[in-house]
């Protein structure tokens, strides 16, 4: 249960990071380590350099303006946890990150870790993708912009070239008469979810102007569900079917069965998971 | 070799340390500081709990070398030598531990469980006492614990 050897570089800057991660060898950049170091420890993978990007200042900024919130890849969970300005202006990535681990998990833990990683049954990438956040990405060649939707390419798998870094992710702002929730079944508190949703819904005018369905635990990827946010939209709160919400954004999926639970249990919990958390997300929006 | 500076329950050290050992070894092996226990060495047990500049963590998800200019408190700093803290003493009072493996990364947690959230609910203990594990002893002389531990430290 030790790491391999490797070689340790420390960048103060963006632009020192992408040259090292672009030399010889195998190299990856460690963000809070808390999924990196424990298979590194298990020795399912092993590197010759590693380069750290705690000393680099512009990965840790927050940034909030009327119309969207961008939080650098290396702020800490639990600095964005009880950042109460983020917090308010994207709810949604507040209800998260309480599922996320524990809280000496969190308190390594970064924004930008999680993301990359792109766990499928993790919180954070679903959150990004409910929210069609963009993220911020540094490479040799320059920066871009990548869409959540087109991030999450498979299982611990995203757009990230090999020598690209996530700087930052920029999510939108959904203003007043919104409301938010995140709900999901896992074992026990603090584990990764077997299934969960975050949503987003917003009203205006008395019906249901926005409403977005993240789901996860529910594929290779978080996913959305199309077809139950379109049914949402439109509708007035007091006459949402939320049975049919619920089995609406199950759908057509096809989850897999492991350890955790079989492929039925998934899609059967997953559809209350979705109907318990739209329907907070719509009492929150009535609200204010 | 990486040279790092680490301050230790309020000693400085200067260190020549390997990248890829764990603050948790370089705790154990560099500095004879055998309290922090590793359970797991992957992040779920929580034996290895210690505080690195305010925070609690696992301190086998970091390596030493992230700890460079860091101030570490471990298990041995939390009380002086003849005095136990008041969450040492609910620990003992309530039967919170039996083998006592789990126990020092068990108080850890409390006393900054008790640090950021004074006077928790149950609900709050719970969850925050879910990233430990104790595998003889079971919970709720532990949860006793924290409560004892909360009202004594608040008196």
């Amino acid at each position: 249960m030790k790491p391999a050897a490797f070689d340790y570089v420390l960048p103060s800057s963006v632009e020192e990071a992408v040259s090292a991660l672009a030399g010889e060898g195998d190299r990856k950049v460690l963000a809070g380590g808390q999924s990196l170091i424990p298979v590194m420890a298990m020795r399912l993978v092993a590197f010759d350099e590693l380069i750290d990007l705690r000393a680099i200042d512009e990965l840790k900024r927050i940034e909030i303006t009327d119309d969207s919130a961008t939080v650098g890849a290396m702020v800490r969970q639990a600095t964005a946890e009880q950042h109460q300005e983020l917090c308010a202006a994207v709810p949604l990535l507040g209800q998260a990150l309480a599922h996320v681990g524990h809280f000496q998990i969190r308190n390594r833990g970064t924004i930008g870790g999680s993301i990359a990683h792109a766990d499928p049954a993790a919180e954070l990438p679903a959150v990004a993708l409910a929210l069609n956040a963009s993220m911020e990405v540094a490479g040799q060649s320059g920066r871009r912009t990548v869409t959540a939707a087109d991030f999450f390419e498979s299982t611990f798998t995203t757009a990230l070239a090999e020598n690209e870094i996530l700087t930052s992710i920029r999510f939108p702002i959904w203003g007043p008469q919104s409301g938010f929730a995140v709900e999901e079944i896992s074992r026990r508190h603090g584990d990764f979810a077997i299934v969960g949703t975050a949503c987003g819904v917003r009203i205006d005018n008395g019906a249901i102007a926005a409403a977005s369905i993240g789901l996860f635990g529910m594929g290779s990827t978080p996913l959305r569900a199309p077809d139950a946010e379109a049914l949402l939209i439109g509708t007035n709160p007091g006459d949402v079917d939320l049975g049919a919400i619920g089995t609406t954004a199950v759908g057509d999926l096809e989850p897999t069965s492991d350890v955790h639970a079989s492929s039925e249990y998934r899609k059967a919990v997953g559809a209350n998971v979705v109907a318990q958390a739209v329907t907070r997300a719509i009492e929150e929006a009535q609200r204010g | 070799m990486a040279d790092i500076t680490i301050i230790v329950n309020g000693t400085v050290h200067q260190l020549s340390v390997e990248p890829r050992k764990i603050l948790a070894d370089v705790l154990r092996e560099d500095l004879g500081l055998t309290g922090t226990h590793l359970g797991c060495e992957h992040g779920v047990c929580g034996a290895c709990t210690v505080i690195v500049d305010g925070d609690a963590v696992r301190s086998c998800l970091q390596f030493g070398v992230q700890a460079d200019g860091a101030s570490v408190t471990t298990i041995e700093g939390l009380s002086s030598a003849d005095e136990l803290t008041a969450v040492q003493q609910a620990m003992a009072d309530h039967h919170g531990l039996q083998c006592g493996f789990c126990t020092p990364g068990m108080v850890v947690s409390i006393t900054a469980l008790l640090d950021a959230n004074p006077d928790p609910d149950d609900q709050q203990i719970r969850e925050g006492m879910s990233g430990n594990l104790c595998r003889c002893t079971g919970y709720q002389g532990i949860l006793r614990a924290v409560r004892q531990a909360a009202e004594a430290r608040s008196t």
